[in-house]
């Protein structure tokens, strides 16, 4: 910025202006240096609690265990064990698959959810999205309690089931499986799904849909041809939204999963925990973190593109 | 420097944001007491200007001084101007006289002598008995209304208006430009209007400044920018205007003429054509300086004769477009419907018409 | 528009869907306090008889009741700090030009997608190797950076949605940062405000994961939960428990929702 010398007039005609400190002249002048000094508290709040914690976690996996201690030279040891040793990769995999199919079934189901609230709701809109979402607003750990009442050795299904007379035993594969984290991880989630679905339909202009039908389309070819397309936004912010935080669920997979639904989540908690290796338990949060800016990373680039074609 | 009774003087400012020169070195003084017009399209740095002047947007380089005082360090809220905004900022959970007042707190007044300023105000703006209604229940006029009071209640040495009648429908927006002047008159305060409507800026103000790209093209009163246009930007900016190419004539005497394509070669007053003999000029003429007969008329000096291609009928006028010898495009010719030959030639079509006009119409602009 | 136009025509078979589809959102959450009056220790079927002995219980357990005032006090505290944080931080969002703005919104958020458990374990790392014990403060924090980035969608649209020259107009009129803050930010924040306070207090009071690898030896509700979960024979006090926590959960946010979006959306929608 620069300052052009000018001339005092301050002697001329009118009442004098208040003067104001440097400091005040330089907030008023500069509007970015007023907003970074606003954001300045959540940003260190933020910065304290994630960026500095982050990177010692990344300092720890650098060292080894040493009885109760530990061993601060760096090695690159833990990676290398987590490279090379199959349970982890295992794990990751699995993780990744569970998510995964997860993540496709909360979409496929959530889709024609929010498509009846943006197309076929006309009053009450309001309390719709509020009603879709309430549930996942409550405790998380409370809604995973429930689907372990209802999918339990003696729960809901079995007991109800069997006192219907349908079975005579109760149906063992239906808890501590990967099926049973699946199933409730879809229902805990899919309030992230129905949103942006939801947002990306109802910024559709209905003119367009109009004039597809005008143009000689059916209402399944203009679904395919105009509204999915104009929807995927929606659709790929969605799977992010779920298929991220999935990956390193803790509660579900403890509660739900079994020995053979146990996520990566699970294995660092147990590295913290009972098995009492930290940098075992950072060098896996970092891999799982890696595998999720990839994989945000992937996200990104498809929405980039898609956007493109769009537009 | 600036004239001695300059209240507001505007000087080598300019406002970049990032790169882009929002204002580009604009200088100009404006009187006390005037009502004073920013005119350009969208984008041509009016509003920026306006809010550099309420301090809402800082001067990049340049200063402004208000009533003497340098402007650049004061903020918005000890500056001696108030607003009237595009969207008039009628606060939504204040009742009409608690907007009203919204500036008063700070003089700390009794109750009494407020609420008497308040109805006074109200009185000012016809809204009398208004106080108590809520901004969702006014329309758009009483909205600009109060806002209107809610500025002058503060008896600023500027009030500054953003686009304040572009919201309002044709009907209602010609009314509040009458009240707007008279309100002027009877406060006496310097208004600075920024708008886009050039017939706007033309009724309301005492001079104009019409801007684009950041700069100030021209600054006039509204019959200056209109009969004397200075380029060919503010000559089709304001109002409608046919360009002819001509050429510089002169015979070696003080006077000179101008030869313009279609119309000939035309003496012009000397002080028009400060140009060596050859020079390519630019010629204005406005479609009402034309006169439409059915013949040549006897007392023309200058007449040239022109076939309709088109009309068009706008009740108290119409549009001709005649076609001339040497000029490819067609002449506009506007000419008020006072019967005989205005109703006559719309229906005639294909026919032949003469156009004359006086010299002094003429409007020589730089060619491009 | 219009209801009657042909895109808008009704459609059975979705709305059939849509009906199923809410009731499968909110029936598996419904077993919890239709067990808890169940007159028996084990969950399942058929019912025995109805009972309030379980809620009872509850009553008299004092650790109940300490879980219970710790997660109110971190709740509280959390949601008043993330609340007035989200307000400074949307409206510095919404109304400066700042270089890196999208960036620093980005890194304000990560807590929304990133897996709570790395938080978790990264704050349990960096107390540990500060030497600061765990304790509610620490269970304090994680919340605070877990709940900031809801706060800050929450407040964000509400300052989206209000014409910056109201803010303009009042400095204009003569009034500082300050007051213009208190005199007209405020009262039109204000339902975003309330909004955000109740989300985040809910968010927090329901917070496990955090909580799991920060908590001293002060626990909170859902901890509490956590630890009875071992015992079969504790399950039903569990469930009452349980119950009333979603009950008020459900209230709360339903009660924040509702704020929150009256007058958002009031041009669009028809009431």
């Amino acid at each position: 910025m620069v300052d052009t010398p000018h001339p005092n007039r301050s002697a001329e005609a009118g009442a004098p202006m208040p003067r104001t400190s440097r400091l005040t002249a330089l907030l008023h002048r500069s509007e970015a240096l007023r907003g970074y000094l606003l954001m300045a508290p959540t940003l260190l709040i933020m910065t304290l609690g994630i960026a500095i914690p982050f990177l010692i976690l990344v300092a720890m996996s650098t060292w080894t265990r040493d009885g109760f201690g530990f061993d601060t030279t760096p090695t690159i040891n833990n990676y290398l064990r987590v490279w090379t040793e199959p349970v982890f990769g295992a794990l990751m995999t699995r993780s990744f698959w569970i998510s995964g199919v997860a993540t496709v079934a909360t979409v496929i189901l959530c889709y024609p959810m929010a498509y009846y609230v943006a197309f076929h709701v006309h009053r009450r809109k309001m309390l719709w999205i509020i009603l879709m979402t309430l549930p996942f607003w409550t405790s998380y750990l409370l809604r995973v309690f429930a689907w372990k009442v209802i999918l339990g050795y003696e729960g809901v299904i079995n007991s109800g089931l069997m006192s219907l007379g349908f079975i005579e035993q109760p149906l063992e594969f239906l808890l501590y499986s990967q099926e049973a984290v699946i199933i409730t991880l879809a229902h805990a989630w899919a309030a992230f799904a129905i949103l942006p679905i939801y947002v990306s339909l109802e910024k559709i202009d209905r003119s367009l849909l109009e004039a597809a039908t005008d143009l000689g389309d059916g209402p399944v070819r203009r679904f395919l041809r105009v509204t999915l397309p104009l929807s995927m936004p929606g659709v790929i912010a969605a799977s992010f939204l779920i298929f991220i935080p999935t990956t390193g669920d803790y509660i579900t997979p403890a509660l739900l999963g079994g020995p053979d639904g146990a996520m990566i989540g699970n294995f660092i908690q147990l590295q913290f925990g009972p098995v009492n290796n930290w940098p075992m338990g950072a060098t896996l949060a970092i891999v799982l973190m890696f595998w999720i800016t990839a994989v945000a990373l992937a996200f990104l680039f498809l929405t980039r593109a898609l956007r493109e074609r769009l537009t | 420097m600036t004239s001695p009774n300059a209240f507001i003087s505007i000087q080598n400012v300019s406002k970049f944001f990032g790169t882009f020169r929002a204002i580009d070195d604009v200088s100009m003084d404006i009187g006390r007491g005037e009502f004073f017009s920013l005119l350009g399209a969208s984008g041509c740095g009016k509003t920026t200007l306006l809010r550099m002047l309420a301090g809402f947007e800082s001067t990049s380089q340049g200063e402004i001084y208000i009533d003497g005082q340098p402007m650049s360090e004061v903020p918005p809220h000890h500056r001696p101007v108030n607003m009237v905004f595009q969207s008039y900022a009628i606060f939504p959970h204040l009742n009409v006289r608690d907007n009203i007042a919204y500036g008063l707190r700070k003089q700390k007044l009794p109750k009494a002598r407020r609420d008497e300023m308040v109805d006074e105000m109200l009185d000012l703006i016809k809204l009398p008995g208004y106080g108590s209604r809520k901004a969702n229940e006014l329309s758009g006029g009483q909205r600009q209304r109060i806002a209107l009071a809610r500025a002058l209640i503060l008896r600023p040495k500027v009030l500054l208006l953003d686009e304040p009648l572009g919201a309002l429908d044709k009907q209602l927006r010609e009314q509040m430009q009458l009240e707007l002047r008279a309100l002027q008159r009877q406060v006496g305060i310097t208004f600075v209007f920024v708008t886009h409507d050039q017939e706007e800026a033309l009724t309301l103000s005492d001079r104009i400044a019409v801007m684009s790209g950041g700069r100030v093209l021209q600054l006039d009163t509204p019959a200056g920018l209109y009969e004397t246009p200075k380029s060919r930007a503010v000559a089709s900016f304001i109002g409608n205007i046919n360009f002819f190419r001509g050429t510089v004539r002169r015979n070696g005497g003080p006077t000179g003429a101008v030869e313009a394509e279609g119309l000939g070669v035309v003496p012009v007053p000397a002080e028009q054509l400060a140009r060596p003999d050859g020079a390519p000029v630019l010629v204005a003429v406005r479609p009402e300086k034309f006169a439409l007969s059915a013949s040549r008329p006897a007392d023309a000096a200058h007449a040239v004769a022109g076939r309709l291609k088109n009309a068009a009928y706008l009740g108290e006028r119409s549009h001709y477009y005649l076609q001339i010898e040497g000029r490819d495009e067609p002449v506009a010719v506007s000419s008020q419907n006072l019967g005989g030959i205005g109703a006559a030639a719309g229906e005639r079509g294909d026919a032949t018409f003469w156009i004359s006009w006086s010299p002094d119409s003429m409007v020589i602009l730089e060619a491009e | 528009m219009s209801q009657g136009t042909y895109i808008k025509r009704h459609n059975r078979a979705l709305q059939i869907y849509a009906v199923v589809f809410l009731i499968v959102l909110y029936v598996p959450v419904l077993f919890i306090p239709l067990f808890s009056f169940n007159d028996s220790v084990y969950v399942r079927f058929p019912l025995q008889g109805f009972t309030l002995q379980w809620y009872g219980e509850l009553w008299t357990r004092e650790p109940v009741w300490n879980a219970l005032w710790n997660s109110v006090r971190v709740g509280a505290v959390v949601s008043v700090i993330s609340t007035m944080l989200g307000v400074v931080a949307a409206r510095a969002i919404t109304r400066y030009r700042m270089p890196g703005k999208s960036a620093l919104v980005t890194f304000i958020m990560m807590p929304l997608v990133i897996p709570g458990i790395i938080f978790g374990v990264a704050l349990l790392v960096l107390m540990s190797r500060l030497g600061v014990p765990l304790s509610l403060y620490t269970v304090g924090l994680g919340h605070l950076i877990f709940c900031l980035p809801f706060a800050v969608a929450t407040l964000l649209p509400r300052f989206e949605g209000f014409d910056p020259s109201m803010e303009e107009a009042s400095m204009d009129l003569g009034e500082n940062g300050w007051w213009t803050f208190w005199r007209v930010t405020f009262p039109m924040v204000f339902p975003g405000v309330v909004a955000s306070l109740l989300l985040t207090f809910t968010i927090s009071f329901d917070e496990f994961i955090m909580a799991f690898f920060l908590t001293g030896t002060d626990p909170t509700l859902p901890m509490y939960i956590w630890g009875q979960l071992r015992f079969p024979q504790e399950f039903p006090s569990v469930l009452a428990l349980s119950a009333l926590i979603l009950i008020a959960s459900f209230v709360l946010v339903f009660v924040a929702q509702w704020i929150g979006r009256v007058g958002l959306d009031q041009n669009k929608e028809t009431p």
